[in-house]
């Protein structure tokens, strides 16, 4: 017997895994840059929103062409993957579609055939997808964000997606086993007339190309997902979990400025005691965020999940009116950013080595965070969760706390509130002459 | 009629040893904006037609933070609230309806976490109440058949999930309530929201509140209903710039139930 295919096989397999867990262990890493957040409560809301947004793509649908396209590419791509079960076992143990001697043969038609119906119109919505994106040329995909990578690599997946179905189904079509018996080759049957003209063993060797290919495709899709908007099809699950459950204009109150506050106004607290036992030498807390490390670890997993799709810019205010700000930018630079500090951490041995560059202004300039309007559409809109509000949020925070950096118009109505407590110039004692106006 | 108007103060409330049944937040664009403080009468005339024991805070009434908040200055932000809160827990005050959708969402949502919990109204979803109970009846009136959409405050709607309180009260004047393009879920902000408001909008190639008045435009209405002093303002200049005074009208729900009774 000659096992070279086999072992050829399980080192792809090894190889291909391997590799793909490494990333997910620096991806995993990655995110735990970000600093804690509590998001332990509440977990029955946590498993309904993902049960709901995530598995039952209930916000996807929104949109109802591209919601129902995207529900044929999701449901053909988890099931259509039971082949890949068998694949694997084949490969393995050098058999030939094992399914056949462990399933009564109807059953087996009964899968492959909702496999080859599915792998069809997987294929008719990804090339819905590509026109869409190329010929009809939806704005939301042609904005500035959205040049070189990015737009390649939507392309990218289409193609994948493309040829891994067409192999699907050619090594269907040219098993001349599988058409012998007739059951579940629905859609090969057709395809297997393009090929007659071949004799027995070149079918058996496009039958073998096709086979292989498959699955390296596979592997190869699968290593290419962290490197790529694809990686919404795992991080969905954990962020549609971990999305923000509070109502939507509940921005969180920052509990260190919350503990300094409250010093100003007790009037028993000394200002010029010595700090508490154990604490002189900790780092007065950053307010705000300037980098990937000032976000928490969700606003990070945020940043992965995002498969630019561009919802929210088109839904945003400040995009629509021709202002810079773009939601989607603003997670496809802190995944950037943070990609980066990773890359910097790998070349140093596990550390940071300061690189001079941040987040802000390297990445988000200011002017896109004071063009936002705070009014959740973003929020709203994005199909999986995401919160691009709370990082603008924050990075505001950081300009004008720690750099009194806020545009000279609201540093005038912030000093409105702080001398008589209201946005304008009005003196308090004046609140209640409207009554007598 | 400003004469007629009854506005008790908390202090008047405590120095007679009485609680409100409610307390009326009323803002800083209540209290200071022209257009403003208008809204603020209609709804006085209507708690006092519907005999609601109410009273405000006056001068002891601050800005809540929440410009503040949004600018990213959590100091100030917090220094306002707590403040706010000492006054409101020094008052035992349990209940609040506030006509701004910003003090709304940041009384009812970002105080509890600084020690304020109260219940918190939008003056919409009161006068529904009040309707509701029989306190406060509506005829349509002067709205009868009348063209009216609504525009959807982001901190009314979105973030807050209220969207049926307003829209219930317009179908209560009898009015042919027409949808914008954008509406509840993904209505379009006016523009002021973030501290927008209090300062000129970053280089476009349009305002946000004439891409909203637009909007509102292409349903053709006769008036379009805020629920917001502040989407007031951005909408009325909305209107202005699209030069359209003499056929469109912004008003406020509290207005219009009140103009509805002719109060």
């Amino acid at each position: 017997m000659n096992y070279l295919p086999n072992i050829l096989f399980v080192i792809l397999l090894v190889l291909g895994i391997g590799y793909f867990s490494k990333n997910v262990q620096k991806l995993i890493r990655n995110i735990k840059l970000g600093h804690d957040v509590n998001v332990s409560d509440n977990k029955s809301q946590r498993w309904k929103n993902m049960a709901m947004i995530a598995l039952g793509q209930s916000k996807m649908v929104r949109r109802p062409i591209a919601g129902f396209l995207h529900i044929v590419v999701y449901v053909g791509f988890i099931i259509i993957n039971i082949e890949v079960l068998e694949i694997i076992i084949d490969g393995i143990f050098g058999t030939h579609r094992i399914g056949l001697s462990i399933l009564p043969e109807v059953i087996y038609g009964f899968l492959i055939g909702s496999f080859e119906v599915l792998a069809v119109l997987v294929f008719i919505a990804v090339i819905i997808f590509w026109i869409r994106r190329n010929i009809i040329k939806l704005a939301r995909f042609w904005k500035s964000e959205m040049t070189s990578w990015p737009k390649n690599d939507g392309n990218f997946i289409l193609y994948f997606e493309m040829v891994l179905m067409t192999l699907f189904l050619v090594m269907n079509a040219t098993d001349t086993h599988f058409q012998s018996i007739n059951t579940g080759n629905i859609i090969s049957q057709y395809i297997a007339p393009w090929f007659s003209g071949l004799s027995e063993s070149a079918l058996h060797t496009v039958e073998r190309t096709a086979w292989w290919f498959h699955i390296i495709g596979i592997l190869v899709f699968l290593n290419y997902l962290y490197f790529s908007k694809h990686l919404h099809i795992l991080l969905a699950f954990p962020n549609t979990f971990y999305g923000k459950l509070t109502p939507k204009g509940q921005f969180n109150n920052l509990e260190a400025v919350t503990k300094e506050v409250k010093m100003m106004m007790d009037p028993n607290v000394d200002p010029f005691a010595a700090p508490a036992e154990g604490t002189e030498n900790e780092m007065p807390a950053k307010f705000g965020a300037s980098d990937v490390h000032d976000l928490n670890w969700v606003q990070l997993l945020n940043a992965y999940t995002c498969t630019e799709c561009g919802r929210c810019t088109s839904e945003c205010p400040a995009n629509q009116t021709g202002k810079k700000l773009s939601p989607r930018k603003i997670m496809m630079d802190t995944r950037d950013r943070l990609e980066e500090v990773g890359k910097n951490i790998d070349a140093n041995k596990g550390t940071f080595k300061e690189d001079g560059k941040q987040l802000l202004d390297n990445y988000i300039t200011r002017e896109e965070l004071w063009a936002c309007t705070s009014c959740n559409a973003c929020v709203e809109a994005c199909p999986v969760s995401i919160d691009p509000l709370s990082i603008i949020m924050d990075m505001r925070r950081y300009l004008v706390m720690e750099q009194s950096a806020a545009p000279t118009e609201l540093n005038n109505m912030m000093t409105n509130i702080e001398n008589n407590g209201a946005p304008w110039p009005f003196n308090q004692m004046d609140r209640l002459n409207w009554k007598n106006d | 009629m400003s004469e007629l108007l009854k506005v008790p103060t908390m202090a008047e409330f405590m120095a007679q040893g009485k609680q409100p049944e409610v307390l009326f937040w009323v803002g800083c664009a209540g209290s200071f904006d022209d257009r403003a403080k208008k809204i603020t009468k209609a709804f006085v005339k209507l708690l006092n037609k519907a005999k609601v024991e109410f009273a405000v805070l006056g001068t002891e009434e601050s800005c809540t933070g929440d410009p503040a908040k949004r600018a990213g200055n959590e100091f100030l932000f917090q220094m306002q609230a707590m403040t706010n809160i000492e006054v409101l827990n020094a008052y035992e005050v349990k209940k609040i309806v506030t006509a701004c959708p910003h003090c709304f969402n940041t009384i009812k949502n970002e105080y509890p976490g600084l020690g304020g919990n109260y219940e918190v109204m939008h003056h919409t979803q009161f006068l529904k109440t009040l309707l509701d109970d029989g306190r406060l009846t509506v005829e349509g009136g002067e709205f009868k058949g009348k063209r009216i959409t609504f525009h959807d405050p982001c901190y009314l709607g979105r973030a807050n999930n209220v969207y049926e309180a307003p829209r219930d009260l317009i179908r209560k004047l009898e009015a042919e309530l027409v949808e914008m393009k954008n509406c509840k879920q993904t209505g379009l902000c006016c523009g002021a929201g973030g501290a927008q408001m209090f300062k000129e909008p970053e280089k476009g190639n349009k305002d946000v509140n004439v891409e909203r008045t637009e909007q509102a435009l292409e349903v053709k209405p006769d008036i379009i209903a805020a629920g917001c002093p502040f989407c007031n303002t951005m909408m009325t200049d909305g209107v202005k710039a699209k030069e359209k005074e003499a056929d469109v009208v912004i008003m406020d729900i509290a207005e219009l139930i009140a103009n509805a009774q002719d109060l």
